[in-house]
């Protein structure tokens, strides 16, 4: 064990080549479409100027129905029917992704359920993380400790509106009005 | 094509001059290190301009899904996805090399089972991806796409060529230092990371926007891999040694010592 902390390997942009690398066969497919629980988790990704961005990609990571966090290997696997939690989405040419997978339980009682959501691109030096919580789930979010911290103006872009049945419209604003609120999990990383 | 239009690498050097002195005295001023991470908002890479956030990030505190990182096994990757040099029938052109070292959480423990992948462009500096219009030849025997599983010890090793620098339409006369692109999850998800890894004495380094947006020097050497005559292998391919730490919030579950890595 080394005396001091090791320091950090600092982050570069995923920049705009990485279509054959990160995607993989069914990374959007979490959940089988036609899984009896599925949900559909999609939005398009925005620049400052209000322009779609195509060439992000969108990462997922949530608890299972229940809430609790999935620890079976596998997670690039798609075998039909395994739930692992994680998916990956590159967006299209207009900006969009799309992810099938299940509604997560919360992992807290005193929390509303949400979904982790990563956003890669070119011309992001680090990746962003939000939340995508659910708007059909208006009880549990006013109650939920954490939303309850963020500006009121603001929350609402981190709602996962209900846009037709088991469907959830999850748009992400990079820059300027409407701007998601991303996340900071720990202080700033020094050394 | 040249652009002349575009600014040219004095503006853009200048430019990042002054970025670096601008956080080195805020940095000071607080009584506080430079940040490992390059700053979102780093103008000479004119793409960040349009697609960093304005607003503060909001500080929250990690949930349990967020202290682990998904599972990955021997049944997500196969054991030769960490060659690129077999890819396809036949061998593909430029310099052989051997990348290894270790994943590392910042307690120095192993980041073991975890997924890493790779991509980068073939030796002569061209990607696959038809949004690639540098004019450099594709070599149909190099795809330059691989992953891997860490060991026991958080320990990787790849095989692969050594990619070229090539020009990107950032400024005038803008080219990127070799690189290969990683991607690595920790051992909880707060410690996800995507970066690129660079070849020692590189003379692109001092002018690539990219790579100069780490704004601590110390941070940017880390990004450097050390040529390590014991990775070499003789009359085969030259060896480089490059270790990777994840630090963040640390994760609450941990792996049992003794699990099976089926
Ligand atoms: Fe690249």
């Amino acid at each position: 064990m080394p005396d001091a902390p090791l320091g950090q390997t600092p982050s570069q942009t995923v920049g705009p080549f990485f279509g054959y690398a990160l995607p993989f066969p069914g990374g959007p497919q979490v959940a089988a479409p036609w899984h009896p629980e599925s949900i559909r988790l999609h939005g398009t990704v925005y620049d400052g100027a209000g322009d779609a961005i195509p060439d992000a990609i969108i990462e997922i990571w949530h608890a299972d129905s229940a809430g609790r966090v999935i620890a079976e290997r596998g997670s690039l696997d798609r075998n039909g029917h395994t739930v692992t939690g994680f998916g990956r989405s590159a967006v299209n040419r207009a900006g969009e992704f799309e992810f099938s997978t299940i509604k997560p339980g919360s992992t807290r009682a005193d929390a509303a359920p949400y979904i982790l959501v990563t956003v890669f691109a070119r011309g992001l030096t680090h990746h962003l993380f939000t939340r995508a919580y659910f708007g059909d789930e208006v009880e549990r979010n006013e109650g939920d400790p954490f939303l309850a911290t963020v500006d009121p103006l603001r929350r609402p872009t981190l709602i996962a509106a209900p846009d037709a049945q088991n469907s959830y419209r999850f748009d992400i604003r990079l820059q300027g009005e409407g701007e998601t609120v991303f996340l900071d999990f720990d202080a700033e990383i020094y050394g | 094509m040249p652009n002349s239009t575009a600014e040219n690498q004095e503006t853009i050097s200048e430019e990042i001059a002054a970025i670096h002195a601008e956080h080195s005295a805020r940095a000071e001023a607080a009584g506080r290190p430079l940040s490992a991470h390059p700053p979102r908002n780093f103008a000479p890479y004119r793409s960040t301009m349009l697609r960093h956030p304005t607003h503060e990030l909001v500080r929250a505190d990690p949930e349990e899904i967020e202290l682990v990182s998904p599972a990955f096994g021997h049944t997500d990757v196969a054991a030769e996805e960490n060659d690129l040099t077999i890819q396809h029938s036949g061998e593909p052109l430029g310099e052989r090399i051997i990348v290894t070292g270790r994943v590392l959480d910042g307690e120095g423990r192993p980041v073991r089972n975890q997924l890493v992948e790779i991509w980068q462009a073939n030796a002569s500096g061209r990607y696959v991806h038809k949004r690639d219009q540098h004019p450099a030849p594709l070599d149909p025997n190099f795809t330059g796409v691989g992953r891997l599983i860490t060991g026991d010890n958080g320990e990787y090793r790849l095989t692969t060529i050594k990619p070229g620098a090539y020009p990107w339409k950032n400024h005038r006369n803008a080219w990127r230092p070799a690189h290969i692109h990683f991607s690595f999850f920790g051992s909880a998800f707060t410690q996800r990371l995507v970066t690129q890894m660079y070849f020692p004495g590189d003379p692109l380094f001092g002018l690539d926007p990219i790579y100069q947006s780490i704004v601590d020097p110390a941070a940017r050497q880390r990004l450097v891999a050390q040529y390590d005559h014991d990775v070499s292998e003789p009359e085969w391919a030259l060896g480089y040694r490059w270790d990777v730490v994840l630090t963040g919030p640390r994760s609450t579950w941990m792996e049992p010592e003794d699990s099976d890595h089926a």
